[in-house]
């Protein structure tokens, strides 16, 4: 007898039993297969279902959540394409559009720190590359738990090396992004990558199998047994304590422990990453997706999903690169840095011919037929025979949801509660806490691994509130990007929590002069089958969708990450939005830094922009002083950060600021502190009523601006016209940080408080 | 190169001609992933048969990073790149010396002139045998030095060199990321191309 299974045999031997269970699919499920099947799925056909059906992929608990964001998305004539794709496309004028996306990569980060955070930044390239963009630039949000705690020391300069190492070689410049800490997060590191890609109009390339008689090309490396099962199930499984990695899921019944983790090879990447534009631009393809989890069976189903409706795929064509394996390990294979593209026979030929230009590895694996079905064959014999929508729709859950009473209890822990800073000599240290405290202590140990530079467009890169590139030279026109989360706020009010993320992200573009125009978004959360996570996760979504509304800035497309936890300890509620926006000519930009005095220049003249109430709910300050996380979030006002966001664009193209800088985590304090050590420069400021809340308080929608000499009036109406409050609280200049009556600050202290913790916890920068 | 007044020309690494360029330079990246030695393949590229006889008769030739790593496994600049000393890659703007200003790649700055230009690389410890060194240090061969902190561990801070004719010059930094204060920390780095060009004009 044959040793593959095939559907003969699944037809003649329907009662085998199938280890679906093992697989990640529950019983009801199963069944589902069966009776779409009409009878037993092949072992091939039971891989390919439990991996399409698996949380990463299917969406199948957040599916019905996510509707909002389309659902309420504003008006925006910027959307190309929207939700759906593999990511969102925004016209950003001049005939330019971008695409942009980011993308979790946790559990492969925790389980093998380096190749799994490299392979995040190469599967997140591929899914921009796959819109038809060339990849620009990308950006990661990393948070670890405690900074002391040893394992903490085996992660993080394993992720932070592994996204060197392959955005480097890659060359694309790695332009910002985020670092924190919390011990909700020890064991389930949070590994968001995002990537951005620039097209013309034109390019945008579709992720559809069409045209019965096209064939269907596999390209980039072969296809190996690393990560078999690795992103789909891994992330779809909560770790147990003694998380090992040896979540194992062959599908073939084979015993042998295969890594889970997939292993990176950006070289290889960069050159798929040539060869696809290079394809793209001889109108060689007319449909093209990138693999990434689940690999062939996810781009095979969903092409033909979005296609014709048939593909008939010869699994025995695949280039492997492990001689041994059999189709459900093939379909299952998560081998990194291969595509898959539709071409029209006639011109199959030019598009190998291209492939070995670029030495890149090419095989015409099938072709798409007008059958309605996706059949797989193995050395001539039918292994897999599916409708293929069933396998790429999935199910659709809606499961309970309820607010834990613990919230009642968080809500209740009143910061107001907290011993404050007495005096001037109190304020002092505690600020001097909170800039040395490893989330917002100095981050050039991490940030210096990556190239910022390569490509030569970017404008402003890390610890600048937002990234940004230049697009076109002789227009300046350029795109600026910021991410943003705050998981101790969502943790108090997911729906309140998740706004203020966006309204960060959308002040950071917006303190460039940039107008943000559109949100994506990596959802970091627990297990779906807690109640608390479900209620969690869709308040947050409730929350984004609502303030994307009110922002005017649609949902491009996003990510869900869910089992992030450990045993029953869930990570606190994190979704990390990410806003693009456009900058009319990037040579007005405005960093934070505080501008130096040359010769008898007239200082700049500080102003606060926005409101500020006593708002220490989640703060840095309760946390890093008090370790305290309680009462409510500060209030978000989209409003008056669609109006703050309008002044700074305004008042950068009149080349009025000097600097810009978001205050957030820290409040006034920390930006000031931060602008001064960006510029080398000093300040001093008087400030207005009680000067704990001016300096700590984080109340969403405000800025801090250095407005040129000269420029005063002319901001002042400007800020007036835009309703937003602005207060003259002093100017740069000096070398130390002095607030009028509390304390002064010389420059040198405070930067090294700020540079020191990361060395000392990870390693010296520098040798010697 | 277009900034500095020139037209640049790609050049493929499989195909054997130049094109008649005046000039050649070979940029930083990660040619064959840096999988093996930093420029170990690179060196046997197709290109390299015609490149390597006409930088022995006098092309200027200008290696940037990997570029620096391609011309020494290539024997064309003595010496070779290792690991960084503190084992990371290191993106940093830094504070450069031009301690030869007479190569076809420096002449538009002056000797001692401090220049600042990023450096980002993992492999850029220069090394080379004490006999080579002091050779190197007698003749001027040593182009650019570090001014500031010796970010890798460079034996005697030396962070490019040049042949005996100074027609061919290495060096790890990136001047190309130093040509507008716009995207770079300075404009300093525009004396490389700008030097060249007068050079082939002369």
């Amino acid at each position: 007898m044959s040793p593959v299974d095939t559907v003969a045999r699944a037809a003649a031997e329907a009662d085998l039993p199938q280890p679906f269970a093992e697989l990640g699919l529950t019983r009801d499920e199963y069944e589902k297969i069966v009776a779409t099947l009409g009878r037993r799925p092949t072992s091939a056909e039971l891989a390919l279902y439990s991996v399409m059906w698996s949380e990463h992929c299917s969406y199948k608990s957040s599916k019905v959540h996510l509707r909002q964001f389309a659902a309420k998305a504003p008006p925006s004539g910027a959307l190309l394409a929207g939700i759906g794709h593999n990511a969102g496309v925004v016209d950003i004028g001049h005939g330019y559009a971008v695409t942009f996306k980011i993308e979790s990569h946790n559990h492969p980060s925790y389980v093998e720190p380096h190749q799994g955070a490299a392979t995040g930044v190469g599967g997140i390239v591929r899914d921009i590359l796959a819109m038809g963009a060339r990849p620009v630039a990308v950006m990661d949000a990393l948070r670890f738990g405690p900074a002391e705690a040893p394992d903490t020391g085996r992660v993080l300069p394993g992720v932070v090396g592994g996204i060197s190492f392959y955005g480097n070689c890659l060359g694309l410049p790695n332009i910002g992004g985020e670092l924190d800490f919390d011990p909700s997060y020890a064991g389930n590191p949070l590994v968001n990558a995002l990537c951005v890609g620039i097209m013309r109009h034109g390019d945008l390339q579709v992720a559809a199998a069409s045209g019965p008689g096209n064939k269907v090309i596999l390209f980039g490396s072969a296809t190996g047994p690393d990560g078999v099962g690795g992103a789909s199930v891994l992330a779809s499984a909560t770790f147990g304590d003694d998380a090992s990695g040896s979540v194992s899921a062959s599908g073939a019944g084979d015993a042998a422990k295969r890594p889970s983790v997939q292993v990176g090879d950006p070289f290889t990447e960069k050159l798929l990453v040539e060869c696809c534009l290079e394809l793209f631009a001889g109108g060689l393809v007319t449909g093209i997706q990138d693999l990434g989890a689940a690999g062939v069976a996810c781009a095979t189903t969903e092409l033909a999903a979005a296609g014709t409706g048939g593909m008939l795929v010869r699994l025995d064509a695949v280039p492997l690169r492990d001689a041994s394996l059999g189709p459900p390990e093939i379909l299952m294979s998560e081998s990194q840095e291969r595509m898959m593209a539709v071409v029209e026979p006639g011109r199959v030929d030019e598009f190998l011919a291209v492939c070995a230009k670029w030495d890149v590895r090419a095989a015409v694996i099938g072709e798409v037929t007008d059958t309605g079905r996706l059949v797989m064959t193995w050395h001539g014999e039918t292994v897999a025979d599916i409708p293929p929508a069933s396998a790429a729709d999935g199910p659709v859950y809606h499961r309970p949801q309820a607010r834990p009473a613990s919230q009642d209890a968080l809500a209740a822990r009143d910061p107001a509660t907290l011993p404050r800073p007495a005096d001037g000599a109190g304020l002092r240290a505690d600020l001097l806490a909170l800039l040395g405290s490893p989330g917002l202590a100095d981050k050039s140990w991490v940030t210096d691994q990556y190239d910022r530079y390569v490509r030569g467009d970017t404008v402003l890169a890390m610890p600048e509130d937002a990234g940004l590139l230049r697009v076109d030279e002789a227009t300046g026109l350029g795109i600026a990007l910021a991410t943003d989360g705050n998981g101790r706020y969502c943790r108090l009010d997911p729906y309140l929590g998740t706004q203020l993320a966006l309204s960060e992200a959308y002040r950071n573009v917006a303190a460039t002069g940039a107008r943000p125009l559109a949100v994506t978004n990596c959802l970091n959360f627990g297990s779906p089958t807690d109640p608390a996570v479900m209620w969690q996760f869709a308040e947050a979504v409730r929350g984004l969708a609502d303030g994307c509304a009110a922002l005017g800035v649609p949902v491009t497309g996003g990510n869900v990450s869910f089992y992030n936890q450990t045993g029953t300890a869930a990570i606190h509620p994190t979704p990390v939005i990410g806003v693009l926006g456009v900058h009319d000519d990037v040579r007005r930009r405005v960093g934070v830094a505080f501008p130096a005095s040359t010769g008898g220049d007239a200082p700049a003249g500080l102003m606060l922009l926005g409101r500020t109430e006593p708002e220490f709910g989640g703060s840095a300050w309760a946390h890093v002083c008090h370790g305290h996380l309680g009462g409510r979030p500060p209030a978000p006002d989209l409003d008056r950060e669609r109006q703050l966001a309008a002044l700074l664009a305004a008042a950068a193209a009149d080349g009025l600021l000097a600097a810009a800088h978001d205050l957030s985590d820290g409040g006034l304090a920390v930006a000031l502190a931060e602008s001064c050590l960006r510029g080398g420069v000093g300040c001093t400021v008087r400030l207005p009523g009680d000067p704990f809340t001016a300096l700590f308080s984080e109340s969403a929608g405000r800025a801090v601006v250095a407005v040129r000499p000269g420029g005063q009036t002319a901001f002042g109406r400007l800020a007036e016209a835009h309703g937003v409050a602005a207060a003259a609280i002093g100017t740069t200049g000096g070398d130390s940080l002095t607030v009028d009556g509390c304390f002064a600050i010389p420059l040198a202290e405070l930067a090294a408080v700020h540079t020191r913790t990361l060395p000392a916890l990870f390693g010296p920068a520098l040798p010697g | 190169m277009r900034l500095a007044g020139a037209e640049p020309v790609a050049l493929w690494h499989g195909d054997r001609g130049l094109r008649g360029v005046d000039a050649v330079i070979l940029p930083g990246g990660f040619s064959y992933g840096d999988y093996l030695r930093c420029g170990a393949i690179a060196r046997f590229a197709p290109v390299m048969a015609e490149l390597v006889p006409a930088a022995r008769s006098g092309l200027p030739v200008l290696g940037i990073c990997n570029g620096f790593q391609i011309l020494c496994e290539a024997h064309l600049l003595p010496g070779a790149l290792t690991r960084n000393a503190g084992l990371k890659f290191i993106t940093r703007d830094l504070l450069l010396r031009v301690e030869n200003a007479r190569t076809a790649w420096t002449r538009t700055y002056s000797a001692g002139e401090q220049i600042v230009v990023p450096l980002k690389s993992g492999e850029g410890a220069y090394v080379a045998d004490p006999g080579t060194l002091a050779e190197l240090e007698a003749s001027g061969q040593v182009v650019i030095r570090y001014a500031g902190d010796n970010p890798n561990g460079s034996a005697g801070a030396i962070a490019g060199v040049c042949n005996a004719e100074g027609n061919v010059v290495g060096l790890m930094p990136h001047p190309e990321h130093a040509v507008d204060p716009l995207t770079g920390p300075s404009a300093d780095g525009l004396g490389f191309f700008a030097s060249v060009v007068a050079k082939v004009a002369a």
